[in-house]
């Protein structure tokens, strides 16, 4: 006996497993940032008054901005990749895979310059309780880039999708589970950017 | 995947790194068994300490130093790690990862769980969590010792808690990736007519934890993400400016707060009490109903309740906090909370109670357990009550009333639940019944020790003894009184565990010699009971399941036998 609706969704519920997985663990990931989001207004009530708008005004708005489009726009080759297979039309899948991961990257290296930048200030986490925070959310939000690009870079590379030629359909909805973990990662981001760089 | 086994499998695959729910489900029953043993071996090295204070520890003394006295750093960590082991390495891993594994793909009728590398990875994930907590012991450093709530600034000063911290991350992955696989396969697999309120309770409650365990651990994670950056990157998200600590000013920047911490840790760790009860409630539920032959008593709204208590889980959790001077308004909200959220656990025991009314009972090994989880829990609930209320918590906050109030739920309740649970699949597992002899040989001293162990800490708490007292309370003028009970503490505490001797005999005799039994030796009738004993690796059950009724006819008027399995028309 096969484990039923791995591709085809469960009449009554109208998902596949993997839908409902990923939605479970997003979920999760919602309660994990949300943590972390709630110790950060924790934290600036607690701190002296006008500490959090000091220290955030030592971040490089103009960098984080360019990240920002960044991101956006890795999220939209992201669907398109998804929607290349759809249309069955793989070449396409492999250009917007490609520069969704190329994006992923560009992110990388700006945070690796803002992040030397402030180190070469003598600015670290434990300079102040602001870029404490700082560090730790954009630091776990980085590891969820990087480890997003390990899923999407293995889909890419030619071991990795082996499965479309095979089973088509079932590739192409680890694509779009894929892109659901991406555009929440991004979504994260748009939360971070202005609660660090703006408020 | 290896879902149809056509291709042989080789020891490793499949004994060690196999994705078959059922072999998941016994390793994690193995580790998590032995870990209950091994943090119930260091209370009794505690406890025999708090009996002796300052005397040579017997046979082990030479592993705690020259002396072979338990120094107070080491009781410490002994107390921190009993209570981490007891938690996340014992009862959580048994209950969900042993018995939810194992029972609930059998009872939805599912040949696996939705994802079973996952389920793999989980176990693992689980592995490596227990091996850093273990290793910990013996690094440099030693074992965490701030206990098992880890409260800053202790904890960031502490040694050893490093260890700790990256150890829970790993067990929080593996929690989360196997509550999410729970949740999946319960939502997706359900067999074909098996509605939701066809579902036994066992299943009710393992999907409510599984929920409780994806959207309550991820705080703790960011709150220990977070103080492992106070320890490693020398942040201050849980120091206070001006601390002063041994004497020296903390050089660090300030301005954070301990009570964050607690904040973020009992968001998590209040629905962590209901998962350790709710797969235990789970069990007892379907044990009871077939051991009464009758159906479960009041079945949807023990369900409802259920669901109910999951989520007000969510909004109790500052009545730990009562004493941090939260203020009225907050503290009024917490205690009205924390009684409503009684009112659940009520209906579900006294759904239980009424259940056994009027029943002609089979007193078997797990039906006793069953039973005895019922008064236990009742106790462990009921004297929670006054510590949900902030006048009397002012009292008993911090005392050994909260260690009896807590171990009564987790202790008789939770773990005689949990071996109910052992009992009665035990079958299901090897095709052989355990000996009843030996199993009442192990109920009744276990209930009658464990009695002796917890009810005197009431006597001490409300005389005002308080926990994690490395002398148990000599130095204290108030405890002298009641610090006779000590010694009368321990020894049932040995006795206990001499108690347990006759179960792992059970176990290993009843492995190769049990008495041989069919499909259903215990003339049940939920979905399990229609596989093969053990069922068949890797897809259960020969044909496709489908299921007709309810999950407890029992004793159906005008049916021939007095069980309707819900596989049968
Ligand atoms: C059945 C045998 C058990 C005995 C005799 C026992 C005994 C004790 C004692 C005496 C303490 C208090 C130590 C102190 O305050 O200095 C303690 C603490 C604790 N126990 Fe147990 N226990 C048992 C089982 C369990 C189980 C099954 C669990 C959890 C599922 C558990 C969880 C805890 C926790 C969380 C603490 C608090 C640790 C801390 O202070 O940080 N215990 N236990
Ligand atoms: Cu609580």
């Amino acid at each position: 006996m096969q484990i039923p609706y791995i591709t085809e969704e469960r009449p009554d519920t109208g998902l596949t497993n993997s839908k409902l997985g990923i939605w479970v663990f997003l979920a999760s990931e919602i309660m994990l940032f949300g943590g972390l989001f709630s110790a950060y207004v924790f934290l600036r009530i607690a701190a002296p008054e006008g500490d959090f708008a000091y220290w955030g005004s030592k971040l490089n708005i103009p960098m984080a901005t360019i990240n920002t489009l960044v991101l956006i726009s890795s999220s939209m080759t992201m669907i398109m990749s998804w929607a290349s297979l759809k249309m069955k039309d793989f070449e396409k899948y492999k250009m917007y895979m490609g520069l969704t991961l190329l994006f992923a990257s560009i992110f990388l290296v700006i945070k690796y310059f803002e992040y030397t930048g402030k180190f070469h200030h003598g600015i670290y986490p434990s300079s102040s309780t602001f870029m404490g925070i700082y560090f730790t959310l954009t630091g776990l939000h980085m590891l969820h880039i990087i480890g997003g690009m390990i899923v999407m870079g293995y889909f890419w590379l030619p071991f990795g999708n082996k499965m479309w030629t095979t089973e088509p359909e079932r590739f192409t909805n680890r694509i779009e589970i894929a892109g659901l973990y991406w555009h929440f990662v991004d979504l994260v981001w748009i939360f971070l950017f202005p609660i660090l760089y703006l408020l | 995947m290896s879902n149809d086994s056509h291709h042989e499998e080789n020891f490793l695959q499949k004994y060690i790194f196999s994705v078959d729910h059922k072999i998941i489900g016994i390793q994690y029953g193995i580790t998590s068994l032995m870990f209950l043993f091994f943090g119930f071996c260091l209370m009794m090295v505690m406890r025999w300490q708090l009996a002796y204070p300052e005397t040579p520890v017997p046979y082990i003394g030479g592993l705690l130093g020259e002396t072979g006295i338990l120094m107070p750093e080491i009781y410490n960590m002994l107390g921190a790690m009993h209570g981490t082991i007891m938690i996340f390495l014992g009862v959580v891993p048994l209950a969900v990862g042993a018995f939810g594994n194992y029972i609930v793909p059998l009872q939805i009728g599912a040949p696996d769980m939705a994802f079973p590398k996952l389920n793999a990875a989980s176990y693992w994930s689980y592995f490596i969590g227990g091996v850093i907590m273990l290793a910990s012991f013996f690094l440099p450093e030693g074992a965490a010792r701030s206990g098992w709530t880890s409260y800053p600034p202790l904890s960031i000063f502490e040694t050893g808690q490093t260890a700790w911290l990256i150890g829970m991350v790993f067990l929080i992955t593996s929690s989360l990736l196997g509550s999410m696989n729970i949740i999946v396969t319960i939502v997706q697999l359900r067999a074909p007519g098996l509605t939701w309120f066809r579902l036994p309770f066992f299943v009710w409650g393992q999907f409510v934890t599984a929920f409780l365990l994806v959207l309550a651990f991820p705080p703790l994670e960011a709150a220990a993400v977070l103080q492992l950056m106070d320890r490693v990157a020398q942040t201050s998200f849980f120091l206070p400016s001006g601390l002063v600590y041994s004497g020296a000013a903390v050089d660090v920047y300030g301005s954070g707060s301990p009570l964050l911490w607690q904040h973020l840790f009992w968001f998590l760790a209040h629905p962590e009490v209901y998962v350790l009860i709710l797969p235990a409630m789970g069990i007892v539920g379907d044990v009871i109903a077939n051991n009464t032959r009758k159906p479960l008593w009041g079945y949807k709204s023990i369900v409802y309740g259920s669901v109910f208590l999951g989520f007000m889980s969510f909004i109790v959790w500052a009545h730990h906090m009562f004493l941090t001077g939260m203020g009225q308004a907050m503290s009024s909200f917490f205690q009205t909370t924390t009684m409503i959220i009684s009112i659940p656990s009520v209906i579900i025991l006294t759904s239980f109670f009424i259940s056994l009314w009027g029943a002609s009972i089979r007193f078997t090994t797990p039906m006793l357990f069953a039973l005895a989880f019922l008064p236990m829990f009742g106790i462990g609930g009921l004297t929670g009550l006054p510590l949900g209320v902030g006048a009397s918590d002012i009292h008993l906050h911090d005392t050994y009333y909260v260690i009896g109030h807590f171990h009564y739920v987790v202790a008789p309740g939770t773990i005689f639940a949990l071996f109910a649970g052992i009992y009665y699949w035990f079958p299901k597992m090897t095709g052989r019944k355990m000996s009843e002899a030996l199993g009442k040989l192990h109920f009744w001293p276990s209930l009658i020790f464990m009695n002796g162990i917890f009810l005197p800490m009431f006597i001490q708490g409300l005389a005002g003894v308080s926990r994690r007292l490395y002398d148990g309370g000599q130095s204290y003028a108030h405890a002298q009184d009641v610090l006779q009970w000590n010694e009368f503490m321990s020894i049932s505490a040995f006795c206990l565990a001499a108690a347990q001797i006759p179960f792992f005999i059970n176990i290993f005799v009843s492995m190769f010699n049990g008495e041989k039994v069919g499909r259903n030796p215990w003339q049940s009738t939920t979905i399990e009971w229609s596989a093969p004993s053990p069922p068949l690796p890797h897809r259960n059950f020969e044909n496709q399941v489908e299921v007709y009724r309810g999950p407890y006819e029992y004793s159906v008027p005008g049916a021939d036998k007095d069980f309707s399995p819900q596989t049968e028309k």
